[in-house]
């Protein structure tokens, strides 16, 4: 124990590490309840344009890719696997495993990215993004592209949240290295790890939304 | 000293598997036209329920056992309903303005 080289203290004005940790928890919790209502709004978005032109939105999920949506999905549960793996290290003060769990969870969270930057670039190369240069079979009016409008938007704030999560990660490994967390104060560790799932829930709303809606009528 | 729960890592596996089989259900579920396979007049929105059914069963299983909700402490478990709560507020005001519009045939209602 004592060659834990310097575990994160406990702060003055907490009774003990208990009640530090249960208000870092909460904190985060308050901050994912804000995050919520970020998506929700996003969400809504789409329920109403979904609601006015359901036919543009079926036409516009049969040219997302299936085997790619799920291949991400299972990705990303797979990298929620490995981040509670890695709190799990963090409650048992167990430094390395820390390390090697959270470098597990930014290699399939980065894979996650790749792959949606090759849907990204198909959709390019198929003149699918929104704007002057967009044309799909089936139809000319321009109400088709509001699908494509909420897929980016949707997807792009999902990735830009990855993004913030494996800087995030990224800080966390050299931490977990020195022995900056304990089985007392491990909070960053925990706080991440609830952000992380968190982006995994809301992938788990986004996959069948955007990529199996118009399915059973093709 | 430290009261934190630690999980057995083999309850984490079993949610992830419970999470790959939910994931390959909702795949195969959405290429039959369920409402076809029933009798009766069945809306076409029941691929849409059965999708969001098997969604909300994962965002469960997730918030609860990945999260830690399940032996959180009970202030954490009112936050994570009051979010529930509020997404709730925002879609059922929001949709009963626009899915009523047009209801009395007057410009802007």
């Amino acid at each position: 124990m004592a060659s834990e080289a310097r575990p994160a203290p406990l702060a003055h004005h907490f009774d003990d590490y208990d009640q530090q940790r249960e208000s870092a928890t909460l904190g985060m919790w308050l901050f994912l309840a804000q995050e919520v209502m970020f998506f929700g709004g996003l969400f809504l978005a789409y329920t109403v344009y979904r609601w006015k032109y359901p036919a543009f939105f079926a036409l516009g999920s049969n040219q997302l890719d299936v085997p790619l949506g799920l291949a991400n999905t299972i990705v990303l549960i797979g990298s929620s696997l490995t981040m509670v793996l890695a709190v799990r290290a963090a409650q048992l003060g167990k430094a390395r495993q820390i390390a090697g769990w959270i470098g597990a969870t930014m290699a399939l969270g980065t894979g996650f990215l790749v792959v949606k930057g090759f849907e990204y670039h198909h959709k390019w190369v198929h003149h699918l993004i929104p704007g002057a240069g967009f044309h799909i079979e089936g139809t000319t009016d321009p109400a088709a592209q509001t699908f494509f409008v909420l897929y980016f938007c949707m997807t792009g704030l999902h990735a830009l949240h990855m993004i913030v999560g494996l800087g995030l990660l990224a800080f966390l490994v050299p931490k977990a290295l020195r022995g900056d967390f304990s089985a007392e104060n491990h909070n960053w560790v925990e706080g991440v790890g609830l952000y992380w799932h968190f982006v995994d829930v809301i992938w788990i709303f986004l996959f069948p939304l955007l990529y199996l809606l118009g399915r059973h009528h093709a | 000293m430290s009261t934190v729960h630690v999980t057995p890592v083999r309850t984490y596996l079993l949610v992830f598997f419970a999470l790959m089989a939910l994931t390959f259900l909702t795949v195969g579920v959405a290429h039959v036209n369920i409402a076809h396979h029933l009798p009766g007049q069945v809306t076409d929105a029941i691929n849409d329920a059965v999708a969001m059914a098997i969604a909300v069963t994962k965002a469960t299983l997730v918030v609860l056992f990945f999260m830690h909700v399940w032996h959180s402490a009970r202030l954490n478990k009112i936050v994570v309903w009051a979010s529930l709560f509020f997404i709730l507020i925002l879609f059922a005001f929001s949709l009963a303005d626009y899915f009523s519009r047009g209801w009395l045939g007057v410009p802007g209602k």
